[in-house]
């Protein structure tokens, strides 16, 4: 299986091709449109800011490649918040891969922003990206910025109101969370995006995928 | 709920992770990439790794070691240690690790923390400060804690330090409370709860763990977001699994894999 990081100048890219070695596949880092069309997976992390990763991703001009991917798609932290139309984080166009709009987290009632650490997993809607997580499981989370629970939300999480902390809608998905450093939990759900039929016949919202 | 984070620390010195007491008579406690899987095994939720050689022989910290400890555990992890600069910092991230923290070099010229900040995110910069009550009663932070020899007293109080790094972009801070380090008589929870009133972002207990109720007073009490200790996970005094076990039975949230 091919699977290919793109590398848009995010830190967290070493770390996220390690936990694929962790599973026996050796993901390249690419930067260009030929590997991520020719790749079977694509996964997009993010560490950084909304504006800096779009950014980088003109540059190396591959939104209108991300934009018509057919074959499974992963947004990592920040990668998953452009998949969105919009990200409040420095008022950033996004993939618009998912309707939405990106927003901070209010940090109300003595809760810190940067959210940072391990927080319980729920299940909000159908997905195999969730597959053998279980309900109440931690993940490993460090963002400012959040997605609404939509409808394409599978898991959903809350630091003082909830939040996306997985979403799938036919071949896009995402973790709000880093799997690279969520244990167990985070090697499930890569293990998962790595599995044949990843892709649902019928999307969560009931439209054909 | 986010859960309070138990993160054991490991200084490192020439590849190797020590221990001291008050910061001297390192004693080697064992290869760096082993203690880390044996924690992460344990159920640690975080990881710090000072390299304690690097601030102050004026080195910077050696990445080999930083990408073979990415490369094989799977939970966050932070390293400590000769980071001064943009570059240095990135090439650290790169080798693999989540978050980098700035000490000696953020009070020497605190825009390195804007300017790390600007380069990651405030989410990977962490500022640690290690502060001593003085006689007239102020916290005051010190700096080159690495070395005795070379330990600097300065004016600035520990609580404005704290606001001064957070306003800069620390994206959380690391309080190691000097008279406390390695004593094992808990948690300085007085000044960790004046330092929970001026920090707005995750608040780090360091220095003081002796005992799994020390653990409990510093998240009852102070609020803080996670405590580090050294010691007493090293020397098997406080097993993770045991410590989280304790905690939940206290309605205190944590991870237990």
């Amino acid at each position: 299986m091919r699977v290919v990081i793109i590398d848009a100048g995010g830190a967290n890219t070493g770390s996220v091709r390690y936990a694929f070695e962790r599973l026996g596949i050796e993901a390249a880092l690419v930067t260009d449109a030929a590997s991520i069309r020719l790749a079977d997976r694509v996964v997009l992390p993010g560490v950084g800011t909304a504006a800096q990763v779009m950014a980088r991703l003109r540059q190396l001009d591959l939104v209108d490649v991300l934009r018509s991917l057919e074959q499974p798609l992963l947004g990592i932290c920040v990668g998953m918040q452009l998949l969105y139309e919009r990200s409040e984080e420095g008022n950033v166009q996004g993939l618009g891969l998912l309707p939405g709009t990106v927003a901070r987290l209010a940090g109300a009632g003595g809760m810190r922003v940067p959210h940072m650490g391990w927080n319980r997993l729920r299940h909000t809607a159908p997905g195999t990206l969730a597959t053998g997580i279980a309900e109440g499981d931690h993940a490993f989370f460090v963002h400012s910025f959040a997605a609404p629970v939509t409808p394409d939300c599978i898991l959903a999480s809350d630091h003082g109101a909830p939040f996306a902390a997985a979403v799938q809608r036919g071949h896009i998905g995402g973790a709000q969370f880093h799997p690279e450093r969520s244990a167990t939990v985070g090697a499930r759900l890569l293990q998962n995006f790595l599995a044949p039929g990843v892709v649902p016949a019928v999307s969560p919202n009931g439209s054909p995928a | 709920m986010l859960s309070r984070r138990i993160i054991p620390c490991l200084d490192v010195r020439d590849g190797r992770v020590v221990k001291g007491v008050r910061f001297r008579d390192h004693v080697d406690m064992g290869d760096i990439v082993e203690l880390a899987l044996r924690y992460r095994d344990a159920g640690a939720d975080e990881l710090v790794f000072y390299d304690i050689s690097a601030s102050p022989q004026g080195r910077s910290v050696d990445r080999g070691w930083v990408e073979r400890v990415s490369r094989l555990i799977d939970i966050p992890f932070c390293v400590a240690g000769g980071i001064r600069d943009v570059e240095t910092a990135r090439a650290v991230l790169h080798a693999g690790a989540d978050k980098i923290s700035v000490n000696t070099p953020a009070l020497e010229r605190p825009a390195l923390i804007c300017e790390l900040a600007d380069a990651f995110g405030v989410q990977c910069v962490v500022v640690g400060i290690d502060s001593i009550r003085e006689t007239d009663g102020q916290w005051r932070v010190r700096s080159h804690t690495g070395d005795p020899d070379r330990t600097r007293e300065l004016p600035t109080r520990t609580l404005d330090w704290i606001a001064e790094a957070v306003r800069l972009g620390a994206g959380e801070i690391v309080l190691n409370c000097m008279d406390k380090d390695g004593v094992r008589t808990g948690y300085d929870l007085e000044q960790l709860s004046a330092a929970r009133a001026v920090c707005a972002v995750p608040l780090i207990a360091s220095g003081g763990a002796g005992e799994i109720a020390h653990f409990a007073d510093a998240f009852l009490q102070a609020d803080v977001d996670g405590a580090l200790a050294a010691s007493v996970f090293h020397s098997g005094r406080i097993a993770i699994p045991e410590l989280k076990r304790a905690l939940a039975a206290q309605h205190i949230e944590v991870r237990c894999p």
